[in-house]
């Protein structure tokens, strides 16, 4: 059973001794993580340290080999992306899965498309177009990018930033519990990481909760409440950006530094980052 | 949402950059893939009417529509197969194969030296038929989505297979015309018009082009082919199934070549192992003349309607004006590659 008895906030998401190999490659060692309702938490580390892999097993695309996942204090299994975005949890991959050729709304209603009422959906199978066209420029609006040109705009033709602004627009849009968004800024310039940073606290403004994984320290420190430091498959810390450096951070990641349990970030942090 | 939005991603802006007339072509082409075939296919009947006005009389261009039929109606299974970035060699076995069944199960004694399977009802024929031909496009896509064998490799080894199943069960024979029972020809039959004859097949293949432009524009399983086509990755990540995708739509096209081995023995009259070799090449020749892309995920089926008849109405016309066959074989490749290059080129659109 788990021992969570020091905090009094429950986790959303839980973690507890994952484990996932590819080969000889152990990419998860015994890796914990709690996500707290209303909390941004970034998850920071060296190449290799096993962000991906944490994150890959709560959106649906790895399945650990030993451990447990708790959902709402629900252990869970995830076999597909799917049974994960059942279970409320959006992932806004590194890659995007967006669709270049079709359009912005095709793409927020990928895989999970809505048919027209009546005859035309029952029998015609008909898709509900301009529904789902009308909801996804209120989802765009919501999220305030709502001066796209044209929601039939194929996404091959937007910029990198746009590209990011659906995709996040589709997690935030079908999210009911968790987001997690896996380097959104890394191929940005700055005026677009800027956006970008400035959605996931309106995210989390609006009471969801986030998982940030980030190279950028500065971004990090920005909207973080908790920063969750993987080092060589495992949890190394969980440390508050009120408490810690990025220099603390840096030493966490690469071994130079070793933080006592008592002065990390364990339990969720009352006071905003930003 | 009571709260008011404090980013505004101003994508107009970025969008609006001046573009030269050449990229406003490429952007063009690019939202309408099919323009460059229309505006082939209508250059070439205007100059070949110019150069022999026989090209446009109501007997000629029915001539050309029956000479379409069975070509345009396989090269819509090849395009569902095409946008998912697959292709399949073995279009002609499977019409042949599934032909053979139909043809030995209706006559009264079959070449078969397998089954004795002669004397059927014709319409259990030609469902049984079209049957064994859904069979065919369902091994393909198992073939494919259980072992992930690149769709090349196995419809050309299965172009083999089934070429040598469809001789093996039926001998080499060729069932002739007068044995073949009236439901199986009917599409053969033409409706008259003035002097234009309507063929039942044409007609068919016009229905068929009609609903599967409704499903890849209308259902999630057209947009899901896009999808898949496109980027199997993220379609996978947005929750895709994408092998039952790709296996549908083999099952699926297996249906329609079905359907063509019942339009193609209407429209030759006989059914015979050795029936049109080289039909899947003309089959992926109407498809990629007609905009669709090789590497999936773009395309459309008014682009395959268009590419079909630019096939038939250059090689009509070139005979009509009196040029060699070998000119025809000439005209048809160099489309060939001037269809891809201009894919390639429209590929490379910028924002």
């Amino acid at each position: 059973m788990t021992t969570t008895a020091v905090n009094t906030a429950q986790p959303i998401l839980q973690a507890r001794g994952l484990v996932k190999t590819f080969g000889r490659v152990v990419a998860l060692n015994g890796s914990d993580l709690e996500l707290y309702p209303g909390e941004v938490l970034a998850v920071v580390g060296d190449n290799g340290a096993g962000k991906s892999s944490l994150i890959k097993c709560f959106s649906g695309a790895h399945t650990p080999d030993s451990g447990e996942m708790l959902v709402d204090n629900e252990v869970v299994t995830f076999r597909s992306t799917n049974e994960a975005r059942h279970a409320g949890i959006e992932t806004v991959f590194q890659t995007l899965a967006v669709a270049p050729a079709l359009d912005i709304s095709e793409n927020l209603f990928l895989g999970r498309e809505v048919r027209s009422p009546g005859i035309l959906g029952t029998v015609f199978r008909k898709l509900d177009t301009k529904w789902m066209r009308e909801e996804s420029a209120r989802h765009l609006r919501e999220l305030g990018i709502g001066t796209v040109q044209s929601i039939t705009q194929t996404v091959e033709t937007l910029s990198g930033g746009q590209r990011q602004a659906v995709a996040v627009a589709r997690a935030a849009a079908f999210g009911s519990r968790v987001i997690i968004l896996d380097e959104p800024t890394a191929a940005l310039g700055v005026r677009e990481s800027a956006r970008v940073l400035q959605l996931i606290k309106d995210l989390r403004d609006r009471g969801m909760p986030v998982i940030l994984i980030s190279h950028n320290m500065p971004q990090v420190f920005e909207v973080a409440n908790r920063i969750h430091v993987q080092r060589l498959g495992r949890r190394a810390a969980v440390v508050a950006p009120q408490t810690h450096t990025m220099n603390d951070v840096v030493a966490i990641m690469t071994g130079a530094l070793t933080i006592d349990e008592a002065d990390q970030a364990l339990a969720p942090v009352t006071a905003s980052a930003s | 949402m009571s709260q008011t939005p404090t980013v505004t991603v101003d994508l107009a802006e970025e969008f609006m950059a001046p573009r030269t007339p050449m990229q406003r072509v490429q952007a063009l082409l690019h939202r309408y893939p099919y323009i460059s075939p229309l505006v082939v296919l209508v250059v070439a009947m205007v100059i070949f009417t110019l150069i022999n006005s026989r090209f446009l009389l109501p007997g000629n261009l029915s001539f050309l529509t029956q000479q379409t039929v069975v070509v345009g109606t396989l090269a819509i299974a090849q395009t569902l197969i095409i946008l998912t970035a697959g292709i399949d060699l073995s279009i002609g076995a499977i019409m042949v194969f599934g032909q053979m069944v139909m043809a030995n199960l209706a006559v009264s004694v079959t070449a078969s030296n397998v089954l004795p399977i002669a004397g059927q009802n014709p319409i259990i024929a030609i469902l049984l038929g079209i049957l064994a031909a859904v069979l065919a496009g369902c091994l393909n896509g198992f073939l494919i989505t259980r072992f992930r064998l690149p769709p090349f490799i196995v419809t050309l080894g299965t172009l083999s297979v089934f070429t040598a199943i469809t001789l093996i069960l039926f001998k080499a024979r060729t069932i002739q015309g007068p044995e073949i029972p009236e439901a199986l020809k009917v599409l053969g039959k033409t409706i008259q018009i003035g002097d234009f004859q309507l063929m039942y097949g044409v007609i068919l293949m016009l229905i068929l082009f009609a609903i599967f432009s409704y499903i890849l524009r209308y259902t999630a399983w057209g947009r899901h082919i896009y999808a898949v086509g496109d980027d199997p990755v993220a379609a996978e990540l947005s929750g895709i199934n994408v092998n039952r995708v790709i296996f549908s739509v083999y099952a699926v096209a297996g249906l329609i070549m079905g359907i063509a081995s019942w339009i193609y023995i209407g429209r030759v009259g006989s059914a015979s192992p050795n029936a049109d070799p080289l039909i899947n090449l003309d089959t992926i020749t109407a498809v990629v003349i007609g905009g669709v892309s090789l590497f999936g995920g773009r395309g459309t089926l008014i682009g395959t309607f268009i590419g079909a008849f630019i096939i038939t109405v250059v090689e009509n016309g070139l005979a009509l004006a009196g040029l060699d066959q070998a000119y025809r074989v000439l005209a048809v490749g160099i489309l060939v590659i001037l269809a891809v290059a201009i894919d390639q080129w429209i590929r490379k659109v910028k924002t």
